[in-house]
């Protein structure tokens, strides 16, 4: 059966390129590259400061992605910040919301499956307020559960800072729960979306979130770009942690003062083409449709799970994942050596521990092999997988493994 | 299946199956480097002792892929009986070698020289690398 939408994917024309590692990141379809093209070619100007076309243009399409971006997630458009990627947002929270807010003996909810840009910048600032990282327990499969939440959570809770969709395992957060929860101790919710807005509908005034930060990267869009939400009222009490150009009203000789949110928080000049080339695939995703998403790569994913798991001599951490995720070790090789056997038959697959060494530490494992699929992806792409994954079993049995 | 395979077939299976010194030893006369690749997990320590200007013993200890595990087997049984500075030259060439980068050929690699077949392997470079910086490291520790 034809992928229809295999041809807006320029990466996926090179015969037998097998493109698996969609949660590193993601391909641009040829509406992204344009509009990236469009602004460097065409464009090329500064936003926010000329007055000729060209800056006038591209000032408009740098709000318009914002607008665009707003509607997909069901924000306002002041609630938008752009960041350099989802460890970019997440940093700036941690930075300009829990450095300032938190103190000795506040307690902080993580869980093992963050990746690291979800864990890091709370480490540090840990070490700087004193308060405290507390774990959630995972369940036996290594989701996150509400049961486990509600054992950690207390009144000593400031931050809950969780992984909507894990990066490793593809397990989706029960976030509705967990965020109302949160709330009645009044703890501020911080999700790292970054495998998730690819996947999921989210609506963030449904969900109530309070920060929600993804990159553009992963849903298509170009890289060097991301997005942090706020609510309006938080965002509006924090200060810029970056200074300079485009985000000040008045400069004086020792005090100066601040635009409006959002951009405020955007200093000087900001990857326009790639703004712009976010917009452009967020229009692509809605084109499709998340819910057709979901379907085509639910159905490639049960598909590959249920092939691999026939091969002996195989390994999967995560039969249910609920993003395209398949975490796995050929039992006896080292990811890295099984790779490179990959690489040869141009099967592109992710080996190592995926900026999450606390999940490979949670399974107990050195490091892992994970596949990652996508619409674009299509069942012929599944059995060059499996095949390529039998031939390494035995590959790797002669010579002695 | 060519390229990987005859990487694999030659010395680096023997090597990773049956790791020549491996273990630490806990003596203050032997200078030890720990060294990691956090892309992939690869974790190795080597340890040199020198008496004289000799590599009296060699040792290695750590995880990670064939490829940095054998490698890891292959330098210790290179390195122990040479003097410093040959053990020096050995070792920079091997590593400008596996980088694909112009080495001088005349020096004999011994069973290291099988490792040019991971120029071929750009991304294994680093695996076929950290031991051997590692001991480069311990011989300037030394210092």
């Amino acid at each position: 059966m034809e992928n229809r939408y295999r041809n807006d994917f320029p990466k996926l024309h090179q015969e037998g390129y097998v493109y698996l590692d969609s949660a590193a990141t993601s391909l641009k379809p040829q509406s992204v590259i344009d509009a990236v093209t469009h602004y460097n070619q065409h464009l090329s100007a500064n936003v926010h400061r000329g007055v000729y076309f060209e800056s006038y243009e591209a000032t408009r399409l740098y709000e318009e992605s914002r607008q665009i971006i707003a509607e997909f997630i069901g924000s306002q458009i002041e609630e938008i910040v752009y960041t350099r990627g989802a460890t970019g947002a997440l940093n700036f929270v941690a930075t300009a919301y829990g450095l300032p807010t938190l103190q000795e003996g506040d307690e902080i909810i993580v869980s093992e499956l963050e990746h690291h840009s979800q864990l890091l910048p709370w480490q540090a600032v840990c070490a700087k307020t004193k308060a405290k990282l507390i774990y959630l327990p995972l369940n036996a499969q290594g989701r996150i559960t509400v049961d486990g939440f509600k054992q950690v959570l207390s009144s000593k809770t400031k931050i809950v800072a969780l992984t909507y969709v894990s990066n490793v395992f593809g397990f989706l957060t029960p976030v509705e729960e967990i965020i109302k929860l949160a709330h009645q101790v009044n703890a501020v919710v911080v999700l790292d979306a970054a495998q998730a807005i690819q996947h999921v509908t989210i609506d963030v005034k449904k969900l109530d979130v309070d920060f929600l930060a993804f990159s553009g990267h992963k849903m298509l869009g170009p890289t060097g770009i991301g997005v942090l939400y706020g609510k309006k009222q938080l965002l509006s009490r924090l200060e810029p942690i970056e200074y300079g150009g485009d985000m000040n009203d008045a400069v004086g000789k020792y005090t100066s003062e601040w635009k409006d949110i959002p951009h405020r928080f955007e200093a000087g000049t900001m990857p326009i083409a790639e703004v712009i080339g976010l917009g452009e695939a967020v229009k692509y995703l809605k084109h499709v449709g998340l819910d057709q998403i979901e379907h085509d790569t639910t159905r490639l994913y049960r598909y590959t799970v249920q092939q691999l798991k026939k091969i002996d001599g195989i390994q999967i951490y995560n039969e249910f994942s609920d993003a395209g995720i398949i975490a796995f070790n050929l039992i006896g090789v080292h990811p890295h050596d099984a790779a490179s056997f990959y690489a040869e038959q141009q099967v592109c697959l992710r080996a190592g521990h995926h900026c999450a060494q606390l999940v490979i530490q949670w399974l107990g494992i050195e490091a892992c092999l994970r596949a990652s699929m996508y619409f674009y992806n299509t069942f012929h792409d599944c059995d060059q997988f499996i095949k390529t994954t039998k031939e390494a079993v035995s590959f790797f049995k002669s010579v002695g493994f | 299946m060519s390229q990987l395979e005859n990487l694999y077939r030659e010395v680096i299976m023997e090597h990773y199956k049956n790791p020549r010194n491996k273990g630490l030893v806990n003596d203050p006369s032997y200078t030890t480097i720990h060294i990691k690749n956090p892309s992939c997990g690869d974790d190795i320590t080597v340890q040199s002792k020198l008496v004289g200007n000799y590599i009296d013993d060699c040792r290695q200890d750590g995880h990670g892929c064939s490829i940095c595990c054998s490698s890891a087997s292959v330098l210790t049984e290179t390195m122990i009986g040479k003097t410093k500075e040959q053990a020096q030259l050995i070792a920079t060439n091997y590593l400008k070698m596996v980088k694909n980068q112009p080495f001088d050929e005349t020096i004999d690699l011994e069973e290291a020289s099988v490792y040019t077949g991971i120029r071929q392997f750009p991304a294994r470079v680093k695996c076929a690398s950290i031991a051997w910086m590692a001991f480069l490291d311990t011989l300037k520790k030394e210092e």
